[in-house]
């Protein structure tokens, strides 16, 4: 009994730590004047008119939701048919492009953040903003490719046999059989890129870090001339989006299992 | 359906596109990388294809030697701290009833998947004079004034664990979630006390898996680059740190790319550590 009140505690405590720098930040962000005070000196919702107000920072939310869209949509049309074909055919050799999917999301992301700088640099493309989406699809393509590929292993192969059996080829079982019970993990799958690459910031510096400002970098190159309740109401817009967007995917979806609990027995 | 090796062109035809992505924009940029690692540097900026060891010589400093150790010591140390919290919690997590169970993960995933950007600006203000934390112990009487506590080692280091322990619990989450509560269940019933049972029986059995993850969170933790920036002094910066400065500030790709080389080859060397380390649980 006395074990399991103190690791109550000990949980509420880990809670108030990892919400503490968020609290302060939304506290900050409601100050009346231009001054980050905790307590906050008044109230104000203004900071939060400004982000959607002041063209720079509207700009930055914009370009991000822009990149975060196309770059998700794009890693999703990548690792699908991977996914598919791994799980369609016995092809031993194509794990090796499954590896090249996870790679990126294991290293540190200066690695991959400084070989596409190389490459864009290379092929004479540097600072075109569309070569940001494509350098986060490959980022994250990762996320798609982990939730697509449970998904894959949870179809139960005889329904696909049932479909076959009664004559339909490997086209009309895809799109009447498979394609509605992988649905909840391709929408996860594009969940998790979208909210990565919403919040990324080196990939995006070090190849448009000069020509587009996605908001993670609007907020790093705003920090150098000082912090504004601006930057804090930023901060509260895009952490409730994200948390938005996981409890979309809980709710739809099967969290635990996405995230890799499941019996053995399953 | 018959899963067979496929055989014509159009059976092969899903894979190309993927295949095609991944060798153009990974594999390419990744080798040109390395190539540009050997390249020389010409003043203003540029590189020249060469092949010279130059920039790899440059680790031999005393500098370089100085970085390197104290990425990888603070690395190891927010591994150490994560996994030491990260476990026990974990091993409650996924006892709760699934609806909080739930609540938590959604929790976690919204702060793991925080930009540093935005982790790092949190911090130095909940550590800040005018908005920070110092503000609460002087209202309740414990300190006489406020006071700035970043940036400065301890904001760094309560930073970086900040961000790597919700990886850690996601990471330890899926063989926790799989591990037998008999087992726990049979050293309760045999008389062992619940911290007895968690230290003899838990512990043990998961060894491999705290292994294999702490090296994940060290390389993880390996990976930040901005906390640094944003919490620590300049004598905190991270390998991380120096490889952003000299490809973007110094303009001095091909050094950075040598570094990159080199934390590419100690990473994967982990990797290849944690993965073995995992695999040992599987068979076991």
């Amino acid at each position: 009994m006395l074990a399991r009140k103190l690791s109550t505690v000990l949980a509420s405590l880990i809670a108030l730590v990892l919400a503490a720098p968020i609290m302060v930040v939304a506290g900050v962000s409601v100050n009346a004047k231009k001054s980050l005070t905790f307590p906050p000196q008044g109230f104000s919702l203004s900071w939060y008119a400004e982000v959607f107000t002041d063209p720079g920072w509207r700009d930055a939310l914009i370009a991000s939701l822009v990149v975060a869209t196309l770059s998700a949509a794009l890693a999703v049309l990548i690792a699908f048919p991977l996914a598919w074909f791994l799980w369609r055919w016995r092809a031993p050799w194509a794990r090796a492009f499954e590896v090249l999917g996870m790679t990126p999301f294991i290293l540190p992301p200066v690695i991959t953040a400084l070989g596409f700088l190389s490459f864009w640099a290379a092929v004479g493309e540097y600072g075109a903003p569309w070569t940001v989406v494509v350098s986060h699809a490959v980022f994250f393509v990762t996320l798609p490719l982990v939730t697509l590929s449970l998904g894959f292993g949870a179809v139960d192969r005889s329904y696909v046999e049932a479909a076959a059996t009664m004559g339909a080829d490997d086209r009309t079982v895809l799109r009447t059989v498979v394609m509605p019970l992988v649905r909840p993990y391709v929408i996860s799958g594009f969940a998790f890129a979208f909210v990565l690459s919403l919040n990324e910031y080196i990939v995006a510096y070090m190849v448009v870090g000069f020509t587009l400002e996605t908001l993670p970098i609007k907020i790093f190159n705003a920090l150098r001339y000082g912090y504004t309740p601006t930057m804090a109401a930023v901060t509260v817009l895009f952490v409730s989006l994200t948390a938005l967007v996981f409890g979309l995917i809980a709710w739809f979806g099967d969290l635990p299992r996405l995230l890799g609990a499941w019996a053995k027995s399953d | 359906m018959i899963r067979r090796a496929p055989r014509t062109l159009a059976e092969h035809s899903p894979i190309l596109f993927p295949a095609l992505m991944l060798v153009v924009f990974f594999v390419i940029p990744f080798s040109l990388m390395i190539a540009v690692s050997v390249f020389r540097r010409v003043p203003g900026g540029f590189y020249e294809p060469d092949f010279v060891f130059s920039n790899y010589e440059r680790f031999l400093t005393t500098f370089f030697g100085g970085v390197m150790s104290f990425s990888l010591g603070l690395a190891a140390l927010v591994a150490a701290m994560s996994v030491g919290i990260a476990f026990p919690f974990t091993y409650r997590l996924v006892r709760l009833p699934r609806v909080n169970q739930i609540r938590w993960l959604v929790f976690l995933l919204s702060i793991l998947s925080l930009s540093e950007v935005i982790i790092g600006f949190a911090w130095s203000t909940l550590l800040s004079r005018t908005a920070g934390i110092t503000n609460l112990f002087v209202a309740l009487g414990l300190m006489s004034e406020p006071m700035a506590l970043s940036p400065s080692f301890g904001a760094l280091l309560a930073g970086l664990v900040y961000q790597a322990f919700p990886y850690t619990v996601l990471v330890l989450y899926p063989s926790l979630a799989r591990f037998d509560p008999n087992l726990v269940e049979a050293a309760r019933t045999l008389g062992a006390s619940p911290l007895k049972s968690f230290l003899t029986v838990v512990v043990p059995g998961q060894r491999n898996t705290i292994v294999a993850t702490t090296i994940m969170v060290f390389v993880f933790a390996l990976g930040s680059y901005l906390l640094p920036q944003l919490l620590g002094k300049p004598q905190h910066w991270t390998l991380s740190v120096l490889i952003t400065d000299q490809a973007i500030y110094q303009a001095n790709m091909p050094f950075a790319a040598a570094m990159a080389v080199f934390l590419v080859l100690v990473s994967l060397a982990l990797v290849g550590l944690a993965l073995l380390a995992g695999r040992k649980e599987e068979a076991a």
